[in-house]
């Protein structure tokens, strides 16, 4: 209890005196980054969850892009199960003069059958309510499951984007239906931000009045069940059997796999990212505990000459550890849920999804990761305190007692890697990133380390104090070149995410044309051919190329059966499941380049022309023959060419275009792709109203949607890198630290010798310049190389570097570190050379 | 009366470069308890060497220690410590306060590792035996360098030891104040019945001791 207590006494005294603070700084920023991730992947897989259980809005789901046979709906009443149905599909809806695309659902009565959509508005049906002996009026959400007959419920999205209230009439296709209410809580739809388009829910008898029931339209058709388990489990197994290939049952355990895949991908993603400033917190750590063990020599020599153990030694200073640890721990994770809360606030669509508030698991993991790296980095160095000699107390050039190296560096790889591993979910990929970060990092080291021994070999050219600041930092050029690593790392990741992302989002932007086409109609019958064409005419357009469009499902390589099990690859798997866009023309379109075998001869018949990336992808050779299954029948026919297709050129694409007499007597929609000048924008308003079927999609939207996604990213990632950079700027003051007492001693002799305030003031600036001068330059090339790579790589674009990237990190890393120098060295220039020296050892 | 302190053939020998130098060679000396023992000669005679292995900080090539009938170095580094909190008081030189902890805590430090449970009142006692009553509180730093030693003096004291072993202990202070801390020192010990080693270069104090020897190369010469 003594003990406990001196622990506490010293650990106080020692807190006042500053060190513990680097630990204690690093502790925090590494337990934060990672709290942060984990807490923010939370909420995000908490509402996934949560909707997962309202999301299909029944027990168990078919869903089909055609109409489902009649008899499911049949043999599941007949089992004593409630049935019902919708129909999901995309239109305008139009306000006015404005148009938006929008997620429309048209559900019968009874919908839904599990959960439960919240609404308020005006004109839904209301039940008297009595309160304090008052009698008023509200809505009566429980009897009113879905719109009446003439109405529709909107979301807040379609009510803020077009600018009205409820109450207010929309068009939909032809019928003009009255805004009943306001959907406050929805179920059955994706999650806020991995929608696309706003929702409006209707009722199902007002579907056929519309006309958007057409040939072609993209409608998926839903058959939803609910009962008990045990009769929903035998429909499930009498209806698996039954199923054919475009109609998929769901139960709420399947909902948005692809969601969840993608959050994991992300989660370990931004984990590793998390890590990287876990790497640079544990390197503080480890100076700040050296720095900590050769501080408190005399102080354990005492003890132990006073008759302490080496256990007692253990337990005084293990204690002052482990409380450290909770503290850390605690404001870590405070921080943590602070960065997530204001990430979250920052990014609209997060803030309108409404997130759950996150569970404590991550915030264990982020605590049990923190004392990992405690242990890691720190705990060795302070347990050789306590083999202390006592000798000291009469011999005090005797040193600081050391463990082994190997001991000391294969404890914190060993953590590191078990932390890589645990956070990345996967051995390969954890090996593999730790391996490249390590390696990555050890290369920088050692490139920062020749550059100052370097610098040092002709410092005869400068100045005394930039000679002695180069000479210094050759001197000590290991702990130098960690501190370049750090800052350098953290520096790159702010650059790559502002100038960076920046220019690359520009180049490839600039690589579309001006009058590259802004707008996709969709969903064109062949009766408004001629129609569409004489719009085009009257607004002074030119006539866009109007594609037909078959939706046909591959079911056959040579003969062979194909399904999702054919492929291991996802992307694979989701093209042979799923429906997808054929065309077919005489001619090939402008745009696209045959890149092996030939286009077809005007007579030719029984051929195909597929792109050669979805070829690549499903391993589809020249010369296969694929069946496809077109509305219930197949056809089937060869491969005579693959293609290069241009997909960011913004003009209509086929992954699989046929020879015309294969598809032309199918049932077809047309599409198309044209340029709207901005003068003309209305046009296309009045396109959508003349023609409510026709689907238009505004193309510079979804570039915005694209950007704007990417902003959430980057912005994700740079709160995620700011870690590292404050962890980068923690390794600078822990080995500014480090130097400390050397550097007092130092300048304490200068002075004697007669160097002024101004010199010594002047010597630690330009040691710091060199110092931020290349960490500012290491930071700027890995940002260039790491934009060209991705240029390169993932967007096909040529990068040339922005000059003002190298300006930026050279000017940038002086600036901060000579800064976060001089504050952390102003004590040494003041204090009485005779102190320093008579205290000294 | 019994010895207290025996040591006997005391070799201490360490390697530099190639050759093995000798620090302290056969030195065997008695000390009875209640005696004072000054151990004097020139710098790197082996003074301090010595007080170390009397002490227990150090072990011998050869030879062997007791202290109140026990081998110190059939024990191990624990054993010694142990044996050191029971029976030894020490005086640096430099003082050895440890910098975090107040004059109070200073003095409370080797009652708490022994496990006392009336530290405070203890160590307040014995600041004022020392005339620190008023600054108690205060770190080391904030300290003169007389008050330093005297807190030294006062942690020393408060474990009652058999045996004080001093290092120099006016060393860094000035005449005057290293008269005043001298007798502090004799006064405490006259007053407990401790067991005084000393090592010092002042050979008016080593005259106050009771018993002399003077080292040289290692080895006894007086």
């Amino acid at each position: 209890m003594n003990l406990f207590r001196l622990s506490l006494n010293l650990l106080r005294r020692d807190w006042r005196a500053g060190e513990w603070r680097v630990l204690l700084l690093a502790l925090v920023l590494a337990v934060g980054s990672l709290a942060t991730v984990g807490l923010f992947a939370d909420r995000v897989r908490q509402a996934l969850q949560q909707q997962a259980q309202s999301l299909i809005g029944a027990d168990l789901r078919i869903t089909s892009t055609r109409p489902l046979p009649s008899d499911y709906r049949q043999s599941a009443e007949a089992k004593g199960l409630q049935v019902v149905q919708s129909r999901t599909f995309p239109s305008m809806v139009s306000f006015g003069e404005k148009v938006l695309l929008s997620e429309m659902q048209a559900v019968e009565v009874g919908y839904p059958l599990r959960g439960k959509i919240e609404i308020d508005g005006e004109n839904v049906g209301r039940v008297l309510t009595r309160q304090d002996g008052r009698v008023g009026l509200k809505p009566d959400l429980q009897n009113s499951t879905i719109p009446v007959r003439g109405t529709v419920w909107v979301d807040e999205r379609l009510l803020r984007r077009l600018d009205m209230q409820v109450g207010d009439e929309v068009g939909i296709g032809a019928l003009r239906l009255k805004v009943a209410a306001r959907i406050v809580k929805d179920i059955d739809q994706s999650i806020g931000f991995a929608s696309f388009a706003p929702r409006v829910l209707m009722n199902e008898a007002d579907l056929l009045a519309t006309g958007l029931v057409q040939e072609g339209s993209r409608i998926s058709y839903r058959l939803m069940f609910a009962g008990d388990a045990a009769q929903v489990g035998a429909l499930k197994a009498a209806l698996q059997d039954k199923l054919s290939s475009n109609e998929k049952l769901e139960d709420v355990r399947d909902a948005r796999p692809e969601i969840r895949t993608a959050l994991e991908r992300a989660e370990h993603f931004l984990g590793l990212a998390a890590l990287t400033a876990a790497i640079l917190a544990g390197a503080a750590m480890a100076l700040a505990a050296r720095r900590f063990v050769l501080r408190h020599l005399d102080g354990v020599a005492v003890m132990r000459c006073l008759g302490a153990q080496q256990g007692q030694v253990l337990w005084l200073f293990a204690n002052q550890f482990i409380l450290l640890g909770l503290v850390a721990v605690v404001l870590g994770g405070l921080l943590g849920y602070a960065t997530q809360a204001a990430l979250v606030e920052s990014i609209a669509s997060m803030r309108e999804a409404a997130l759950p508030q996150p569970s404590v698991l991550p915030l264990l993991k982020a605590a049990a990761s923190g004392f990992a790296l405690l242990m890691g980095f720190a705990f060795l160095p302070l347990l050789q305190l306590r083999k202390v000699s006592p000798l000291r107390v009469l011999r005090r050039e005797l040193g600081a007692p050391e463990a082994s190296a190997w001991l000391v560096y294969g404890l914190a790889v060993a953590v590191l890697a078990g932390l890589f591993l645990w956070h990345a979910g996967s051995l390969k990929l954890g090996l593999a990133v730790l391996g490249g970060l390590l390696v990555g990092l050890l290369l920088f080291g050692w490139l920062a380390w020749l550059l100052l021994q370097g610098l040092a070999r002709y410092s005869r050219f400068f100045q005394a104090h930039w000679r002695q600041a180069f000479n210094n930092l050759a001197r000590h050029g290991r702990s130098a070149a960690v501190q370049v690593v750090a800052l350098s790392l953290g520096g790159m990741a702010l650059l790559v995410l502002t100038l960076v992302r920046g220019d690359l989002l520009e180049a490839w932007q600039g690589k579309l044309p001006v009058d590259a086409p802004n707008r996709f109609a969709v969903n064109i019958q062949t009766d408004q051919f001629q129609a569409i064409q004489d719009f085009f005419k009257q607004q002074t357009l030119p006539v866009p190329e109007l594609q037909p469009m078959v939706r046909g499902r591959l079911i056959a390589i040579n003969e062979k059966a194909v399904n999702a099990d054919s492929y291991a690859e996802p992307r694979a798997q989701a093209l042979v499941e799923r429906e997808f866009n054929l065309s077919y023309m005489a001619q090939m379109p402008s745009w696209n380049e045959v890149v092996s075998g030939a286009w077809w001869t005007p007579q030719a018949n029984g051929e195909l022309s597929v792109e050669e990336g979805i070829a690549k992808t499903l391993n589809i050779k020249l010369g296969d023959s694929l069946t496809y299954d077109v509305a219930g029948s197949q056809f089937t026919a060869h491969v005579t060419n693959l293609r290069k297709v241009q997909w960011d050129s913004m003009k209509v694409n086929f992954f699989v275009i046929t020879t015309p007499e294969l598809l032309k007597d199918f049932p077809t929609s047309y599409l198309s792709s044209f340029y709207l000048p901005p003068d003309q924008v209305k046009a296309g308003d009045a396109l959508s109203r003349a023609f409510p079927n026709i689907l238009l999609i505004d193309t510079g939207a979804v570039i915005a949607q694209v950007r704007s996604i990417m902003d959430q990213i980057a912005q994700t990632v740079s709160a995620v890198f700011l870690f590292t950079l404050l962890s980068g700027l923690a390794v600078l003051y822990a080995a500014l630290l480090a130097m400390q007492d050397e550097r007092s001693h130092e300048a304490a002799i200068l002075r004697t010798l007669g160097a002024d305030g101004a010199y010594l003031r002047r010597l630690h600036i330009a040691e710091f310049a060199i110092l931020g001068a290349i960490s500012g330059l290491f930071a700027a090339a890995g940002a260039v190389l790491l934009g060209w790579v991705l240029a390169l790589f993932v967007l096909e674009i040529s990068y040339q570097a922005n000059l003002f990237i190298w300006l930026l990190g050279i000017a940038g890393g002086i600036l901060i570190v000579v800064i976060a120098g001089v504050l952390s060295t102003r004590k040494v220039i003041t204090l009485p050379p005779m102190r320093v020296l008579r205290t000294d050892y | 009366m019994a010895a207290i302190v025996q040591a006997v053939g005391l070799t201490k020998q360490v390697q530099s470069g190639d050759q093995p130098l000798v620090i302290l060679n056969e030195v065997s000396i008695e000390v009875e308890a209640g005696e004072s023992l000054a151990i004097v000669g020139a710098s790197g005679s082996g003074k301090s060497t010595l007080l170390g292995l009397l002490a227990g900080l150090d072990v011998p090539s050869s030879g062997s220690v007791l202290l109140n009938g026990k081998s110190l170095f059939n024990l191990d580094e624990d054993g010694r410590a142990r044996l050191r909190g029971e029976l030894a008081g020490f005086v640096f030189q430099s003082f050895q306060l440890l910098p975090a902890l107040s004059a109070l805590e200073n003095v409370m430090l080797p009652l708490e590792l022994a496990g006392n449970k009336d530290a405070r009142q203890r160590a307040q006692a014995s600041l004022q035996q020392v005339g620190l009553s008023a600054r108690v509180h205060h770190l080391p730093k904030h300290l003169s360098g007389g008050e330093q030693q005297r807190v030294a003096l006062a942690r020393a004291f408060v474990t009652q030891p058999k045996i004080l072993f001093a290092d120099e202990p006016t060393g860094n202070l000035d005449a005057t104040t290293g008269a005043q801390i001298i007798e502090l020192m004799l006064e405490l010990n006259r007053a407990q019945g401790t067991t005084l080693i000393l090592v010092t270069h002042d050979e008016n104090l080593a005259r106050r001791c009771s018993k002399q020897i003077r080292l040289a190369s290692g080895q006894v010469v007086q």
